[in-house]
């Protein structure tokens, strides 16, 4: 019989676990909320270069996509949490020779995940610029606009309307693969949920309550994104 | 598709040369030749016969922990997204919504919870496991690992089937039914053949992901192929461990990708004139 009630360990405070948790929570989405812009970027710019007409600029795309989409994502995070500071130290060991260098959990998180969700967001991004007509670059270009005014104020508007629901997937598996950053000592979500387990052996509970944390974040961005959708389709019926 | 195809315009010559988007280009493909060069003479300088010799065999084993873990919750969730399925598409308001809410807690939490709710989670009912005689099942951190991948893939799954019975136009069940098929029948015969032409590609991803996905049972102390990259890594801190690992990963996947392209451009030749 365990000493504690389960309403005692789900409490705030010293006794409890929810402060802990909640602390793993802000780590969750201040990792995907970092990630996002990043991913968003550099997936539009993959996506772009695919549906180039230079065959170089294509090439390197598809590379990029069919290695990171290719990779699972832990093995990408454990190349990359380990890779990645013998890569620097021998790179900084070049100008101090006495140089450490020690990577952060959250920033290696953020770089790997940028990585997978802008190589799965450059495909959402490349049908939606199929989805564009070619009219309309030749309608922006007719009216004098340069290649980059006539992209930023003539396809992309439409292009963001277009991807938004294949981007909205995109966020959720992002949200569920911030996850695996708690194998390498991210006190995240899971990873808080995870000590909780084990100093209090109740295994079931806690990482229930974990399950049920993506499940409420998961159901909360389904809520705001069906209001920016709704923004968007405002914007688009004026 | 082949209506489009026969419109669409010839391509306009290649500039000649060297625009902005060229360089660039060559700029890019250059960095990944280096990168590939990179790791290639890094794999070459730390070429070391003793580390390949033992751990070698150590990965391929781990290669057929990883595929029988793979093709055994593949086949489970098929199995088992066929009721799920049919839950989905029932109009009974009970059944609809417990399959709903299987499908969505499934694809709504992340892998790695929903095996450690297996492993670690219901382990912890160590008692009453033992006196309903199910301890042996979730002792082994294998058999939690398919059990949990065969209950997230069966969610995935269920979807798939349902997305691809539902691409079938209704008329398909109408016509059949006016000939006298019986249900079965009619969805063995005439709609299968068309969802599978649906399914094909769904599916594919669904294994590639499964795949990839896998590498997490390496958590839970299973020792597939991951798990023996990181048994190799955490011995010789050797960070080629997880360069081979890798590459075996990616040229399976490769090798699925364009397999189930082949598959669909073979099954679909009807289709294209």
């Amino acid at each position: 019989m365990p000493a504690q009630s389960i309403w005692t360990l789900l409490s705030w405070g010293p006794d409890g676990w929810s402060d802990d948790i909640a602390s793993g929570v802000l780590v969750t989405v201040l990792l995907a909320l970092a990630t996002l812009p990043i991913g968003l970027v550099i997936g539009f710019f993959v996506a772009f270069a695919k549906q180039h007409e230079e065959p170089s600029l294509r090439l390197a795309a598809n590379i990029y996509t069919t290695v990171f989409r290719g990779l699972p994502e832990l093995v990408t995070l454990f190349l990359f949490f380990f890779g990645m500071p013998l890569l620097l130290q021998y790179v900084v060991r070049l100008f101090n020779p006495d140089a450490t260098i020690d990577v952060n959990s959250f920033i290696a998180g953020m770089i790997v995940l940028s990585l997978i969700f802008s190589s799965y967001a450059s495909e959402v991004f490349l049908s939606a610029f199929r989805a564009i007509p070619k009219g309309q670059y030749e309608g922006g270009y007719a009216v004098g606009l340069a290649k980059w005014q006539t992209m930023r104020l003539i396809i992309l508007p439409q292009l963001i309307r277009i991807a938004f629901p294949g981007l909205e997937n995109c966020w959720l598996s992002l949200l569920k693969d911030t996850s695996l950053v708690s194998v390498v000592n991210l006190a995240e979500t899971l990873r808080q949920s995870g000590v909780a387990a084990r100093v209090t052996k109740h295994a079931f509970l806690f990482y229930s309550v974990a399950a049920l944390i993506f499940l409420a974040l998961a159901i909360l961005s389904s809520i705001a994104s069906g209001y920016i959708l709704r923004h968007l389709g405002r914007r688009a019926a004026r | 598709m082949s209506i489009s195809q026969a419109i669409v315009d010839k391509p306009p010559p290649l500039a000649r040369g060297w625009p902005r988007a060229r360089i660039v280009g060559y700029a890019l493909v250059g960095v990944w030749i280096l990168f590939g060069l990179g790791i290639v003479a890094y794999l070459i300088y730390a070429w070391n016969p003793e580390f390949f010799a033992r751990y070698a065999p150590a990965y391929l084993q781990g290669l057929g922990t990883t595929l029988s873990l793979v093709s055994i919750s593949m086949v489970l969730g098929a199995i088992f997204s066929l009721p799920v399925a049919y839950g989905r598409m029932s109009r009974n308001r009970i059944l609809s919504g417990l399959a709903y809410c299987y499908v969505y807690f499934f694809r709504g939490t992340p892998l790695l919870v929903q095996t450690y709710l297996v492993y670690y989670g219901v382990g912890s009912f160590r008692p009453q496991l033992e006196s309903v005689g199910l301890w042996w099942f979730f002792r082994e951190a294998f058999y939690c690992g398919v059990f949990a991948f065969s209950l997230n893939t069966a969610a995935y799954q269920a979807e798939i089937l349902r997305g691809a019975i539902e691409s079938v136009p209704r008329g398909q069940w109408e016509g059949a039914a006016s000939l006298g098929l019986h249900r079965l029948q009619t969805l063995r015969k005439i709609i299968l053949p068309q969802a599978i032409i649906v399914a094909l590609r769904p599916y594919g991803n669904e294994l590639i992901l499964m795949i990839k996905a896998s590498a997490i049972v390496a958590i839970i102390t299973v020792y597939d192929l991951m798990g023996n990259a990181k048994l190799a890594y955490a011995k010789s801190f050797d960070i080629q461990a997880y360069i081979w690992v890798a590459i075996v990963y990616l040229v399976m996947v490769e090798i699925l990708r364009h397999g189930v392209e082949w598959i669909e451009r073979r099954i679909t030749v009807h289709l294209h004139r």
